[in-house]
């Protein structure tokens, strides 16, 4: 194990991957861009930024009024800004592509604009007040943008939280170098100071009864995203070494650091898995491999996620899948075998299949599971008349409405785990689909 | 190679670019330096009764991203004692004999002081004379400037004692703060003026700070109007100095001057009769460096026309601007968008409905309110945004031009980020040219 890097390291190690704009790159960036009408960079945000308006007014000196129109569509601005994977939506959609031109940078202007509203302390105001209150179920993106929104409308919010930090994984998930806990904080903030009521700390189904919440509360909305890692079901995986993926995140984030092992083996495909070995990286591991049981071309994690990470001497090794994890108490070796990939299946997607004969060990000193998180069915089963699909509660994505009148959902807990944008996205409306409810409730 | 050289109401240079009257030919060290590195000629920065400067003197306006594309002054003429000029000059043309050097002059208007001044610049070895009637700010309330040359009587009389005694030619400049130019250039030539320099200065203020709501320059929290220069007045300009050269009664050679940067400018103002070019601002931006790619340019541009000197192509667009009223109103062009080149910005689509004549259309989208609409329909019912392909532009952001309906306004054209993706093309009315004059003449309005 290497020992836990210094604070002044690991501030270092951590650096911010998108530095914030300079006043004057600000706006010469924001001069840039073309102002394009009905811009595709807005047809591409799931929370339909109006990208093209909040840029023009950076570009005049508005910024307040830019921020004001980033958070009408998007009450999780400032962490958007910095971990939207803007290369495949806005700015993936920016037209300045097709004339053989660097797209804007619109994270990095929207983070110019959200800086600016954060450092003048500014605030957001809620509606008038009107009958109608609504308990939010977890305290991640989803309830927050639902939250926001129903202050606006005027409705009672509560949001209750098992974690004694409100963010979700915005504040314990997230990759340090993409966004801080506090920064999300601060947005937690900006939403208590618009009215909502937070109770963290307590669980809903344990210290807290369903029962107990819907009889307070008109509406419940789910936005309990998903659980923890999924275990990877082989032996050795109780050995002292061996951390899930979002567990290592939230522990070395909470803690400005953590042990790390000398060659790190992280297990999956996904962006949590590079997440993960990036920061192995970053805290002193001196080799980190990465395996995934298909080729790169079938790996879920974005494109410039994994490129960032070769950079970073991360060794990929494709079509490996882990098989045991040896060691007397501690982690030793990892053992996998060699996998090919069948025909595609009814999907089109190729399955892995192990080549037979092919195991070999990998020797490392701590292994990271990242092969997704579980579902929590257990928690929603006691939320009565809920439809439940592969563990996801079934919800209108147009208005998060459920199987049950009284429950709304959405973000990870519906949709399976997707981005913060979309999750906020998803929340916004469902707090609109609440709203026409509590109207049809109390007129 | 073409051959630049500049023959000016028989003042000679190696080539057309000259440094205007102003803070770069303000002492003889500054303009041989500016010979050394490619200038033909220099107007020395106004001489006279020295005068004292305020602190601050300049301001700018910046546009998108880009320094100085206006500027404005509040600076007088020369400082410094008028026998230091003109001892300089004659030290300028000892060492420089084959460049031009200019005095630019201004005294009170008194025909004795007019006359000391002359003998003295021409003494100094001087090869020509500029009268400086254009200054707007400072010197125009002591009586001279553009004091001066706002009056055509009064510049026909100054012009004229100056040319009592001047053995050089003599230049007059004209400042644009006046309604009709020519008036001046006509006074000029009945004083026996032997050329003109256009433009001077345009009255300015460039802003006005939003915190101290001072407006800029600041003089101990006070400004004052100045002089406005650079890019931004290069139209205004052209049009002075067009209806100057295609004045009948004129007939005088012009230097022109406003905004003028690189070659390209520098062809301009030769294509609308410039005979010789006088630049301050690009140089104050960037030095004297900049005249390199002047003379290179502009030679390279003349060898591909088969240009071989400055008279083969000198007034050659002058015959294109005309009286609106001479223009063929059965003369038609419509745009034509090119889908290949689309990037599907929509700027010509908005720019057309909100700006001129609602001619630009989405296909199956009734008015740009509509098209915001459904976008953000579209958006809340698609809660998983597809990756987005970057390579081509969806068919349905290709605007599409009604060409019954166009004007052939340009608008679109002018909008459009994409070279070459919009033109604007000719169709045959079948109506042969006809102009308003005609019709007029015709009684068939």
């Amino acid at each position: 194990m290497v020992p836990p890097v210094s604070s002044r390291e690991f501030e270092a190690s951590f650096a911010e991957i998108h530095p914030p704009l300079g006043p004057h790159e600000a706006i010469a960036e924001a001069t840039r861009c073309l102002y394009c009408f009905d811009a595709p960079c807005t047809n591409a945000c799931p929370t339909h930024i109006d990208v093209p308006r909040f840029i023009k007014k950076i570009a005049t000196g508005n910024l307040t009024g830019s921020a004001f129109a980033i958070l009408d569509a998007n009450i999780l601005g400032l962490s958007c800004s910095r971990v939207c994977p803007v290369n495949v939506l806005c700015e993936g959609a920016c037209v300045l592509h097709r004339y053989h031109k660097r797209p804007i940078e619109i994270g990095r202007l929207q983070r110019h604009a959200m800086d600016h509203f954060y450092a003048r302390g500014l605030r957001l105001f809620e509606g008038e007040r009107r009958r109608g209150r609504v308990a939010c179920i977890g305290a991640g993106p989803a309830s927050l943008a639902c939250a926001a929104e129903l202050r606006r409308q005027g409705l009672g919010v509560t949001v209750f939280d098992k974690r004694p930090l409100a963010g979700g994984l915005n504040t314990y998930g997230v990759a340090e170098y993409k966004l801080r806990p506090s920064d999300s904080l601060k947005e937690v903030e900006l939403v208590r100071a618009m009215g909502v009521e937070f109770r963290l700390g307590v669980e809903v189904g344990r210290e807290v009864s369903i029962e107990e919440i819907e009889k307070q509360f008109d509406i419940i909305f789910l936005g309990v995203g998903l659980g923890p890692t999924l275990p990877l079901g082989i032996p050795g995986e109780n050995l002292a070494g061996v951390v899930d993926a979002l567990r290592f995140i939230a522990g070395y984030k909470t803690n400005g650091g953590a042990y790390i092992g000398r060659r790190v083996a992280i297990v999956g495909g996904g962006n949590t898995a590079i997440d993960a070995a990036a920061a192995s990286r970053r805290l002193g591991a001196e080799e980190v491999h990465l395996l995934y049981r298909r080729s790169e071309k079938e790996m879920p994690a974005f494109e410039h996620e994994v490129e960032l990470a070769r950079q970073q001497g991360i060794r990929f090794h494709w079509l490996t899948q882990p098989v045991a994890i040896h060691g007397g108490q501690e982690v030793e070796a990892i053992e996998c075998v060699r996998m090919e990939l069948g025909p595609p299946d009814q999907k089109g997607r190729r399955q892995p299949r192990p080549i037979e004969g092919s195991n070999f060990r990998l020797s490392c000193d701590m292994v990271i599971p990242s092969i997704g998180q579980s579902r929590l069915i257990e928690f929603l089963s006691q939320c009565r008349r809920l439809e439940l699909r592969h563990g996801c509660v079934v919800a209108d994505l147009e208005t998060g409405r459920t199987a049950n009148p009284r429950y709304f959902a959405a973000g990870d807990c519906v949709n399976g785990g997707r981005e913060v944008v979309d999750s906020v996205a998803e929340g916004k409306r469902a707090a609109v689909g609440i709203g026409k409810a509590i109207e049809e409730l109390h007129g | 190679m073409a051959d630049l050289t500049t023959r000016f109401a028989g003042i000679q240079s190696p080539n057309p670019f000259w440094l205007a009257s102003g803070p770069p030919a303000n002492c003889g060290d500054q303009v041989m330096r500016a010979f050394d590195a490619g200038w033909g000629g220099a107007v020395w920065k106004t001489i006279g009764e020295p005068i004292v400067n305020v602190s601050s003197r300049y301001s700018s306006i910046d546009w998108s991203g880009q320094r100085m594309m206006g500027l404005n002054n509040i600076e007088l003429i020369t400082d410094r004692p008028i026998e230091t000029n003109f001892r300089e000059i004659s030290e300028v043309k000892k060492r420089y004999p084959r460049h031009a050097v200019i005095a630019s002059l201004m005294v009170e208007s008194k025909r004795e002081t007019w006359h000391d001044i002359v003998r003295r610049a021409e003494d100094s070895g001087a090869d020509g004379l500029e009268l400086n009637f254009g200054c707007p700010h400072g010197m125009s309330e002591r009586g001279m400037g553009s004091a001066v040359g706002q009056v055509p009587e009064y510049t026909t009389l100054i012009t004229g004692w100056v040319k009592e005694v001047a053995r050089t030619p003599v230049l007059i400049k004209l400042t644009p703060n006046i309604s009709d130019i020519r008036t001046i250039a006509r006074a000029a030539r009945l004083g026996d003026a032997d050329g003109l320099s256009a433009i001077n200065t345009i009255n300015s203020i460039t802003g006005i700070d939003l915190d101290s709501f001072m407006p800029r320059p600041d003089v101990a929290g006070l400004s004052s109007h100045g002089g406005y220069c650079g890019p931004a007045v290069k139209p205004i300009a052209l049009h002075l100095v067009q209806q100057i050269s295609s004045d009948p009664e004129v007939r005088l050679p012009v230097s022109g001057i406003g905004g003028i940067a690189t070659w390209r400018d520098a062809a301009e103002f030769l294509l609308l009769g410039c005979t010789s070019l006088q630049v301050c601002t690009a140089v104050m931006h960037y030095g004297f460096r900049i005249v390199e790619d002047m003379i290179e340019g502009l030679s390279n541009w003349m060898d591909e026309k088969g240009f071989r000197g400055l008279e083969d192509f000198r007034g050659l667009s002058l015959p294109r601007v005309v009286d609106w009223g001479a223009l063929d109103l059965n003369y038609k062009i419509v745009a034509r968008i090119d889908p290949a080149l689309c990037i599907g910005c929509d700027l010509c689509y908005i720019a057309c409905w909100d700006g001129a004549h609602q001619c630009i259309h989405i296909e199956g989208v009734p008015t740009p309110e509509r098209l915001l609409e459904q976008s953000r329909d579209r958006i809340a019912r698609t809660p998983l945004v597809p990756r987005v392909d970057t390579s081509t532009t969806p068919a349905l952001r290709i605007p599409r031009v009604d060409e019954q309906e166009c004007v052939g306004c340009n608008l679109c054209w002018l909008v459009c980020p994409v070279e070459g993706c919009i033109t604007m093309e000719r169709i045959d009315t079948g109506r042969p040219a006809e102009t308003w004059h005609e019709r007029i003449t015709r009684g068939t309005r």
